[in-house]
């Protein structure tokens, strides 16, 4: 039995994939189409990450805030690309980083032909909006009202940015890195209804 | 109880009668919000049947209830609605605070979760477990039971108290008034 | 008309509204301001957990409505970045509490993707027994509510009982009821106890003959067609883009399911059907929960068929917990049991993006590792919260009574909602 518990801090390790080798099964698909997302939208693409390269399990395209939805509407209904279910929307906060931008906005797609998978990601400063994706896919509401409630990231033309997840009166973002983890706020009334978010 | 015994010895037979009859038909409010709902549901249904213990009438109504079970979290949150829930029971009223995150928020020490129930409505038993078995919910409404039979809840003793109180003023006032003039006791 | 009016004895005469009285009025609005708004939840008896509703009524039909959620919030995704990735463990059971078993499977996944650690094959066999076993009591569980909103207690009965039973075997396996915490990150908790195989065939045989009871006492009973039959229809390009995935979709025609499209553990070696329906209606999603159910039981018979003895530890000393006998018997291993709890091992920095099939749908962890042993983002993607936002559309229109079948129907679990 060895005794040293961290692994080499240069450890990359190969992911495994359980039983679906991915790359190999997607590897050339989404070379094409981190190609064809280049050609098409040139500079909007900041970078694309494979996973050889770095160690992701899907490739991570970086687009600009402002392409974000034009790039998502052509993911999902490109021929070739078809990636028209959207799995999930989160962010990830780089507090620490040294760099011009906090958060990173994180598209989690699934093509349901292929059943590939892609990852989109968005770095925005502080206090600075990214387009709602609501038009690409109606679900996208919650999850960009539960991005905006832990992280406080605003979706621009959002038709109902409220919090989610937390009280309506909670100030903060219990999901940021500089929130306590015991942050507590006690409200002693249950809130209102709100006709006017009826759909 | 009073020296001659009479009209007190009668009372306390009728509370000890009143009392019988509250325990053996506990009227549950089941606030099952998360994980011990599903075990509070076990403990209901055909395999261990909390009918046998008089406590299967399921009122959704607090107004109907008398023992309200709150099987799991109750975060900040949720924390002023149970209050209202708790206000709104009609005395006398017992509370299971079943399972460790309703006690004492359990493994969930963070900015959202009330920290135990009993910092807001008074608790009358604690069921441990995360989340408990049936037996042990079971066996909280056992002890509930010999509470409420000893008299022993908290609303039982609020209830008690408010009496004594009452008693103690009409008592002092009765005092008072005999040593009052006699022109103004008649 | 006119007849039947001069027949009516004399006192009583009937109003009519002046001609044109309607023209000045909404059309769907007998009175005017007859809209109600009323408030659902949290603690009402129909909303699972703790759910709130507001709608807007004209009568008894919903004209507008919103949800909402996180009356159980217990920040699990805070705590995974607070937490060992060891201790984590404990918090993804509390995530869909109805089937505790796959979410420890899933997790565990997620990490192993990440730290690119294999695991024996008992260790993916016993794991395969665990998300069938899983799958089976929730959709026993969420049928059974579902009938019991409706008015139909005796069919959760039966439901609940294959319960227990299930649960005698999940003791068996891992000495807890609910919140399992079986798998490891590496390896599982412990072995099967002998004859847990033979055990697990003679239970799937049992439910099987209850699923046939209480297919035959629900699935043509005209009450509860009646009450499910075409209410609130999600239909499937519906479903994509509100991202439903698992029986609620699988019901409406959108044919994903992660076992069969995207194979994780052994789901390439056994064989069962992916049953898919039409309508996408409350009876749809029954009968294609009840049809998983018998599936789930057919792959379990084949996971006892196949499994095989040996370990059930991966050899990647990273993750590998000291036995109990090394710790107690010599001083390393007790120094090294201390670290591996309390310190945790690193995984190395990357992300992934790891989704199961589990029992409402895609349970999916998103892990960030910067190389430490506490997560830089712990995502996790519960299917609840994308079904419970369906629910504003597939109510709309529908009559108020019918809102409780549409949500048993769906399943809603608090846990994996909230998180």
């Amino acid at each position: 039995m060895t005794f040293t518990l961290r692994a080499p801090a240069d450890i990359r390790t190969q992911i495994s994939t359980h039983g679906a080798d991915w790359l190999t099964k997607y590897g050339d698909l989404w070379k094409t189409q981190a190609a064809r997302l280049k050609e098409r939208f040139g500079e909007k693409i900041e970078e694309v990450r494979f996973p050889v390269d770095y160690p992701t399990d899907v490739p991570v395209v970086y687009v600009q805030k402002d392409a974000i939805v034009e790039v998502l509407r052509f993911a999902r209904s490109e021929s070739g690309f078809e990636y028209g279910f959207l799995a999930d929307i989160t962010a990830t906060d780089e507090l620490n980083e040294q760099s011009d931008w906090r958060f990173e906005v994180v598209y989690n797609l699934l093509s349901p032909t292929s059943f590939a998978r892609i990852r989109f990601k968005v770095r925005v400063p502080e206090n600075v909006e990214v387009p709602t994706a609501i038009d690409v896919w109606p679900g996208a509401n919650w999850a960009e009202r539960e991005v905006w409630d832990m992280f406080g990231v605003r979706f621009a033309g959002h038709p109902n940015l409220r919090r989610i997840l937390m009280d309506e009166r909670w100030e903060g973002h219990p999901l940021r890195k500089d929130y306590p983890l015991r942050g507590y706020q006690v409200f002693t009334e249950p809130t209102e209804i709100h006709p006017e978010a009826m759909e | 109880m009073s020296k001659d015994g009479s009209a007190s010895f009668l009372t306390t037979r009728l509370d000890a009668l009143i009392n019988w009859g509250r325990k053996n038909s506990l009227w549950p409010l089941p606030y099952g919000t998360s994980c011990c709902g599903i075990e509070m549901m076990a403990t209901l249904a055909a395999d261990y049947d909390m009918a046998r213990f008089g406590a299967e009438a399921i009122r959704f109504s607090p107004r109907q209830a008398d023992m309200l079970i709150v099987a799991g979290i109750i975060n900040l949150k949720m924390a002023p609605i149970l209050k209202t829930v708790y206000d709104q029971m009609a005395e006398p009223k017992w509370v299971v605070s079943m399972g460790a995150c309703a006690s004492s928020g359990g493994i969930f020490n963070v900015y959202s979760v009330l920290q135990g129930i009993d910092t807001m409505i008074p608790v009358d038993v604690y069921v441990p477990g995360c989340p408990p078995a049936p037996e042990g919910l079971m066996h909280a409404v056992m002890r509930l039971q010999e509470m409420v039979q000893k008299g022993e809840t908290h609303s039982q003793r609020r209830i008690a108290l408010r009496g004594e109180a009452k008693k103690a003023i009409e008592t002092s006032l009765g005092a008072r008034a005999a040593q009052a003039p006699k022109e103004l006791q008649q | 008309m006119e007849n039947v009016e001069k027949n009516y004895p004399s006192g009583i005469s009937i109003e009519r509204p002046a001609p044109g009285f309607r023209d000045s009025h909404d059309p769907d609005d007998l009175w005017d301001d007859s809209r109600v708004y009323i408030n659902i939840g949290p603690t009402h008896p129909a909303m699972h957990g703790a759910l709130r509703m507001a709608a807007k009524l004209n009568g008894e039909t919903i004209e507008g409505s919103y949800c909402e959620f996180g009356y159980t919030h217990r920040a699990k995704e805070k705590l995974g970045e607070n937490r060992t990735y060891h201790n984590f463990i404990v918090y993804t059971d509390r995530l869909n509490y109805c089937s505790a078993l796959m979410n420890n499977v899933g997790y565990a996944l997620a990490v192993e993707k990440l730290m690119g650690i294999d695991v024996p094959e008992r260790c993916v066999w016993l794991r395969m027994i665990c998300c069938e076993l899983a799958r089976v009591t929730d959709h026993l569980i969420c049928v059974g509510i579902n009938a019991v909103d409706l008015g139909a207690f005796s069919f959760f009965l039966y439901g609940f009982h294959q319960r227990e039973e299930a649960y005698t075997l999940i003791e068996k396996l891992c000495g807890a009821r609910l919140t399992t915490s079986y798998s490891r990150i590496g390896g599982m908790m412990q072995d099967a106890p002998d004859g847990f195989e033979k055990e697990l065939k003679a239970w799937v045989n049992r439910t099987r003959k209850v699923i046939d009871e209480m297919d035959e006492l629900l699935t043509t009973n005209k009450i509860w067609r009646n009450r499910t039959v075409g209410v609130s229809t999600f239909d499937k390009n519906m479903c994509l883009q509100y991202s439903f995935t698992g029986p609620n979709a699988r019901a409406a025609g959108l044919d994903i399911d992660l076992r069969r499209d995207q194979p994780y553990l052994f789901y390439k070696n056994v064989e069962f059907d992916v049953p898919v329906a039409r309508n996408g209606d409350v009876y749809d999603r029954y009968l294609v929960r009840i049809a998983e159910i018998r599936q789930s039981l057919n792959i379990l018979a084949q996971c006892a068929d196949k499994m095989k003895k040996g370990p059930i530890w991966s050899e990647d000393k990273r993750v590998r917990i000291p036995d109990k006998d090394v710790v107690y018997n010599t001083m390393e291993g007790m120094i090294y049991h201390f670290k591996f709890f309390m310190e945790g091992f690193a995984v190395p920095a990357g992300e992934a993006y790891t989704a199961i099939e589990a029992t409402n749908g895609e349970m999916g962890f998103y892990i960030v590792s910067k190389g430490t042993p506490n997560s830089h983002r712990m995502r996790i993607r519960g299917p609840s919260v994308w079904h419970y936002q369906g629910l504003t559309p597939m109510v709309k229109g529908e009559k108020i009574a019918d809102l409780v079948a549409a949500l048993g129907s769906i399943n809603i679990i608090a846990g994996e909602l909230d998180r």
